[in-house]
């Protein structure tokens, strides 16, 4: 076994005994890391690898939420299948959005602003529908059981939130040695030259934006039963859509690991000082300090904080011959 | 349906348009100029209807008296984006310019949180009660007056950018940047100057708002799409494109209020959006690019 991977499996190990020793407000930072990692491995599909971005990706986090809070609140389906019609839900206005991008070529800016376009309108249509609780939202009150995706304490979500990352990581991992993700690959970097060598380039954008809102809209089904609330400003809104972007930035665009490696930085720093700045009357100072952090790192490493994190690792991990 | 009504919504929406067209000609000239999208413009709006609500607060200074000294402040922090942010990203691919603009966005409306608190504030000013009759149409005193200005300040930017020596330096850069570099213009401080100017634009603009609707940090999002979708409609980088988009807009948006909840008007101008992105790009009157 090469070093590389008995690294993964030690940092995975860790990861699992962990909660043995912490307590439950520790917990929950780690549960809004694994969180924002999957959020951003999620939308690192399509903007990191296809080079396409989205500035409107808290639509698929509200669509996953608020399907699977309506079916459950309306049928008593269990948010676990919820998961799955939400992500279909999803998966499908990913793919008419992505028709009317690709299909009439909208490029650059102009596809930014498409997809902040369909965020807005889904989010103001949802307030105005009263079966989704309109203005006021939805509040989640059901009994605390498996099947109803609400536990007491930070445990059970720790957990899942763990196995949702680790999946995020897996299916990029696949992707990245498939052939979509070859061929995403070389959208980004020349999509004409793509094309021309006989890529179906509409095809592989449509898979990538299409996989890309599925698992968006999972992490949309378990903010949804975490924070036990929904409101159409607060899921659909732009702040969503700018705070799920700048994880996998920070980390490293179309990377493995660049998001999960901005999540383990920002959050905690997000979380601790939303929490300090807040008891001293400056709300909002953290996302002041969070902008700087990005226009500086965009500045000045491009290429995302993963760049010295591999320099720093890869000659330990590298195996000797 | 209701005559009256209606044409009492078209004639806000034309003195609405005017002002939509004024924040947008600054999103256009900084997109004409620098090809680059300004995704804090609203913000930055904002942050300029907040430092004139200061200066009424603190002075007693009415906004309209007040509106130079706004006008520069938002002009050297422009000016300053430009310089220390934005002429840096120039050259990048259009994916990563989007993200530390929006970043600028995010620091000035939290900054806005920060200084001014979470509530909604509206000055009384003399003005924002008064309004005219004519005939049976009602006409805000506020509006007309915000129009008119409106209307002044883009004539204002048009003589500027045909006349002075500056004006014609910033077009030279926009038209071919090599060549302005070739005959001696100070590119860099042409871009800086420029994105001071539709900050500056912008924030005449904001000023003008300001005895029509009581002002809140998270308004921007909501302004810098309106500027959005306006340009698009004009044309991205075409000035007179972005005073007919805003008229457009302006009564599309109003006249929509007869039908759909006034909450529900924004899904008609993203609407239309849409379309004009998708069947004609370029916009109405065509654009750069």
């Amino acid at each position: 076994m090469k070093r590389y991977h008995i690294f993964l499996l030690m940092a995975l190990l860790i990861l699992v005994v962990l909660p043995l020793f912490l307590d439950n407000y520790i917990l929950g930072i780690f549960v809004m890391i694994f969180f924002w990692a999957y959020v951003g491995q999620s939308w690192n599909v399509l903007t990191g690898y296809t080079g396409h971005i989205s500035l409107g990706h808290a639509l698929y986090i509200g669509v996953g939420a608020y399907t699977s809070t309506y079916l459950a609140q309306a049928f008593g389906l269990s948010p676990w299948f919820g998961m799955i019609a939400g992500g279909v839900v999803a998966a499908g206005i990913a793919i008419f959005l992505g028709f009317l991008g690709f299909r009439f070529g909208l490029r650059g800016v102009y596809f930014v602003i498409l997809t902040i376009a369909f965020a807005e309108i889904t989010r103001l249509i949802v307030s105005h529908v009263e079966a989704l609780g309109s203005f006021s939202g939805i509040f989640l009150d059901f009994e605390p059981s498996f099947w109803n995706f609400q536990f007491s304490g930070n445990l059970p979500y720790y957990y899942i939130s763990l196995g949702m990352m680790l999946f995020s990581l897996a299916a990029v991992a696949i992707i990245e040695r498939s052939k979509l993700g070859r061929y995403i690959v070389a959208i980004r970097e020349d999509e004409e030259a793509a094309q021309a060598l006989g890529v179906n380039t509409f095809k592989y954008n449509m898979l990538a934006i299409a996989i890309s809102a599925f698992m968006t809209s999972i992490a949309g089904v378990f903010y949804a039963n975490y924070i036990f609330y929904l409101h159409p400003n607060s899921m659909f809104g732009m702040s969503m859509s700018i705070e799920l972007i700048l994880r996998p930035i920070v980390g490293g665009l179309g990377t493995l690991f660049g998001p999960l490696i901005g999540s383990f930085l920002l959050t905690p720093l997000s979380e601790i000082s939303r929490a300090y700045f807040a008891k001293g009357g400056l709300e909002g100072l953290h996302l002041v300090l969070y902008g700087i952090l990005a226009i500086l790192v965009v500045l000045f490493m491009p290429k995302g904080i993963i760049v010295y994190v591999r320099r720093f690792l890869d000659p330990l991990l590298r195996d000797k011959t | 349906m209701d005559a009256t009504l209606t044409i009492q919504l078209i004639i806000q929406g034309i003195l609405l348009g005017g002002i939509y067209g004024l924040i947008a000609m600054g999103l256009s000239l900084i997109f004409g100029v620098m090809g680059v999208i300004n995704f804090a413009h609203g913000q930055m709006m904002v942050m300029a209807m907040y430092v004139s609500y200061w200066i009424f607060v603190l002075l007693g200074l009415d906004p309209y008296l007040s509106l130079i000294i706004v006008v520069a402040v938002i002009f050297v922090m422009g000016y300053v984006i430009q310089a220390t942010v934005v002429n840096r990203i120039i050259d990048y691919p259009e994916a990563m310019q989007v993200l530390p603009l929006v970043s600028i966005g995010l620091i000035l409306e939290n900054l806005a949180l920060l200084l001014w608190g979470p509530d909604h504030r509206s000055p009384q000013t003399i003005l924002s009660l008064e309004s005219i009759w004519i005939g049976p149409i009602m006409i805000d005193v506020s509006r007309l007056i915000a129009f008119v200005l409106a209307i002044f300040f883009t004539i204002l930017i048009f003589l500027f950018l045909k006349k002075t020596n500056i004006g014609k330096c910033i077009r030279a850069a926009s038209d071919n940047r090599m060549g302005a570099i070739l005959v001696g213009i100070d590119v860099n401080r042409i871009y800086n100057a420029s994105f001071g100017l539709g900050a500056a634009t912008t924030a005449a603009a904001g000023v003008l708002l300001l005895p029509l609707m009581p002002i809140s940090p998270h308004m921007g999002h909501d302004f810098t799409l309106t500027a959005f979708i306006v340009v698009i409609l004009g044309g991205m980088g075409n000035l007179l494109g972005a005073l007919v988009g805003g008229l457009i807009l302006g009564v599309a948006e109003l006249v929509s209020t007869l039908f759909l909840p006034a909450t529900l008007k924004q899904v008609v101008s993203f609407s239309i959006l849409i379309i004009i992105m998708l069947f004609r790009p370029q916009g109405i009157l065509g654009g750069k690019k």
